[in-house]
């Protein structure tokens, strides 16, 4: 009520004029749409599943039967070692934030096209599109952790106190989504080829991080220099957090979180300076 | 209140032509073009091209150098043909793109209507999308809470608010969507063709709605082939063609002028190469034409006059049933009618074998009122399919008649002015 009297008294001025190269992040401004950001990431958790059989079920379904194939043939078969505990937990660990990555990645790179015709007709930061995107994701990561928990219980495995820091390693993960999202999502409205790398991207990041795999493999100082893909200190934390797998990955961390902020700053001015073609290439 | 709220300096907006292939082009294709891009200009430059010649027919303005100013509570009508950049300058206005060049100024929270429906999800309810749209037109949660009921009652949807969109009719769609869109209570109001759609009742309250926007004192710009709600909504109308300003003024004036500038009358149009002429792969017309009953298309048409508008044309696929619809629009922009020959099949009820044929329309004497009308055309096939239309074939002008008693003055009110029986009789002698 505050803000709308405050409207009427002195009315805000817009100048609108061509930006020229590199052009500020105008994050206030996103913040000032809030609220679209909110609805927009309602609006994805409520389509996500819907007309789907088993609903919300997929959530779980993916990392768990991907967790299954990786226990047989990386954990019985191929006898990879798993940082001293049970194969299928020290997988599931590490694939449900990668799942929330991978997802995040795939849906926020068509998410500019997918709205198309949002951008066509009405003003807002389009910043806020793919941070949806990414936000709607948490409540599928919240259920497969949920399952995670789960199975902890199984193995008998009790968290210690570094679950404490689960929620910056959740922050961690989003990060790295959000910067490589808005880099794909920016470049897929000029060139539809990024459609098509996502997937393929995906899958070859996903063994480019050590998920079904330890980094405790790879031998100092090649182990902390293996962080600069965030993802790798995102799987080690968590892995580390929750089944207090020896090797504390605190410099790959360090390193990891530094990568992830490169990512996603380049990632917003990126963003920001293709966005004025949006509306008329898009 | 002579607040200056909208001021225009010099904008200009280019586009590429062939934007559309740009949007897809591919890493391979950018990567070849830009290896090559050199070389092509190389090669311009050596046969003597300046680069920017041999660039110049790839780009459009589709605004050039526009400065205008707006002032609180005007309510302004943008008028102008297909593509002449009305829909860009509110674009630009809204900040959905940006200018090429040039400076606006705009003070005031702005709302847009460029589509009513915008962000309609189809998997939603009538209630989520309320929220959803109206934030995404820029309302506040709480203001979309305190209008809720409103919003509904306007829509007339109250029995179906909890159902997902998809089973909505387009028309109950395009209700709700204009309720919400018409509950945004911003300074400045950009409205883009919204009226084209829903049926004339709803079009009626659309109109009463935005007559209250313009009465609350704010400002509204109103893009619309719509002539009549232009003149009935706007007191100043600017006339936009081919990016620039042709006039800027009251909108009695500027809209008589864009009508006398756009309606040369075409009474007989002939095209003798069946490739070129207007038509598709199924149908291509020959000729199309008014005249009296009893002339040709050089004598005049009065009210009084029965007459036929003609066409001739090829039909090129074998047994095809194609009907020719036509619709006459009046110098307001009214149709007058539509008619279709309903009673006899094109051709005796029976399908088109492959040939040339000739069909004409016959309009009673006494039906048209005085003034330019401009006919339509369609052809639909199997009742179904409009497999062609033109809006711009034939137009006449219809003239008063000299034989006609003069008992009033100037025009007759109405869009047609048809001869009616009238009775009187006698109940009591007082």
């Amino acid at each position: 009520m505050n803000r709308r009297n405050s409207t009427t008294v002195d009315l805000p001025t817009i100048i609108i004029k061509p930006s020229r190269g590199w052009v500020s992040l105008k994050l206030r401004e996103v913040w000032e749409y809030h609220e679209l950001l909110y609805f927009l990431t309602w609006r994805d958790i409520k389509v996500r599943y819907k007309q789907t059989v088993l609903g919300a079920a997929w959530a779980i379904i993916q990392p768990f039967f991907t967790m299954v194939v990786f226990s047989l043939f990386f954990g019985r078969l191929a006898k990879i070692p798993s940082d001293g505990v049970p194969y299928p937990i020290f997988a599931y660990a590490a694939l449900v934030p990668w799942t929330f990555f991978s997802q995040g990645i795939t849906q926020s790179a068509n998410s500019l096209v997918g709205s198309a015709n949002l951008i066509k007709k009405v003003y807002f930061p389009r910043l806020v599109i793919p941070i949806a995107t990414i936000l709607s994701g948490v409540v599928d990561f919240v259920l497969a952790f949920i399952v995670l928990l789960l199975m902890m219980f199984y193995y008998g495995i009790s968290p210690t106190v570094n679950v404490l820091f689960l929620p910056l390693l959740l922050l961690l993960a989003l990060v790295t989504a959000l910067g490589t999202g808005l880099w794909l999502s920016a470049m897929n409205v000029q060139f539809r080829d990024i459609r098509y790398t996502v997937p393929f991207l995906a899958q070859f990041w996903m063994f480019a991080s050590p998920i079904a795999y330890p980094s405790s493999l790879l031998s100092e100082p090649w182990r902390t220099l293996y962080g600069i893909n965030p993802m790798v200190g995102v799987v080690e934390g968590f892995r580390w957090a929750l089944l207090k797998t020896d090797t504390a990955p605190g410099a790959i961390i360090i390193v990891s979180s530094l990568a992830a902020l490169v990512l996603l700053f380049s990632g917003a001015f990126y963003f920001r300076r293709m966005e004025k073609t949006f509306a008329d290439v898009v | 209140m002579n607040n200056i709220v909208i001021k225009v300096e010099g904008l200009s907006k280019r586009y590429h032509i062939g934007a559309k292939h740009k949007a897809y082009q591919t890493f391979r294709e950018a990567l070849s073009d830009a290896v090559t891009a050199p070389f092509r200009k190389v090669a311009g430059l050596l046969r003597g091209q300046a680069t920017a010649a041999a660039g110049m027919h790839e780009i459009i303005w589709a605004l050039k150098d526009i400065s205008l100013q707006i002032n609180t509570g005007e309510v302004v009508g943008i008028i102008g043909r297909n593509g002449a950049g009305k829909t860009t300058l509110l674009k630009i206005l809204s900040r959905i793109t940006e200018p090429t060049e040039g400076y606006a100024e705009v003070h005031g929270r702005m709302g847009t209507l460029l589509e009513v429906g915008t962000g309609f999800h189809q998997e939603l309810t009538g209630r989520e999308n309320v929220y959803l749209n109206g934030s995404i037109l820029g309302m506040r949660r709480g203001e979309i809470d305190n209008k809720f009921d409103e919003i509904v009652a306007f829509a007339e949807i109250e029995k179906f608010i909890d159902t997902p969109v998809k089973f909505y009719s387009s028309g109950m769609q395009v209700r709700l969507a204009f309720s919400v869109a018409s509950h945004l209570e911003p300074e400045i109001l950009l409205v883009d063709e919204v009226l084209a759609v829903g049926d004339a009742s709803f079009q009626r309250k659309c109109l009463g709605k935005m007559g209250d926007v313009a009465e609350a004192g704010r400002t509204v710009l109103f893009v619309s082939h719509n002539l009549v709600a232009i003149q009935r909504l706007c007191s100043r109308v600017i006339w936009l063609d081919e990016g620039e300003i042709v006039e800027d003024g009251q909108s009695g004036e500027v809209v008589s002028n864009y009508l006398k500038m756009y309606s040369s009358t075409q009474k007989e149009q002939k095209w003798s190469d069946m490739n070129t002429a207007p038509g598709n792969d199924s149908v291509r017309l020959r000729r199309a034409c008014v005249h009296p009953e009893d002339g040709t298309s050089d004598d005049q048409i009065t009210v009084r006059m029965p007459f036929l508008i003609e066409f001739e044309f090829w039909n090129l696929v074998p047994d095809s049933n194609i009907r020719i619809n036509i619709m006459l629009i009046t110098e307001h922009g009214i149709t007058a009618f539509s008619s279709s020959p309903y009673q006899e099949m094109i051709w005796n009820g029976n399908p088109l074998p492959i040939g040339l044929f000739r069909s004409a329309c016959h309009i009673p004497g006494d039906l048209l009122n005085a003034g330019l009308h401009r006919v339509m055309i369609r052809v639909v096939k199997n009742n179904r399919y409009i497999i062609y239309r033109s809006e711009d074939i034939l137009s006449f002008d219809v003239h008063d008649s000299s034989d006609e008693q003069v008992t009033y003055f100037g025009g007759r009110a109405g869009a047609v002015r048809p001869i009616l029986k009238w009775t009187t009789e006698l109940l009591d002698r007082g």
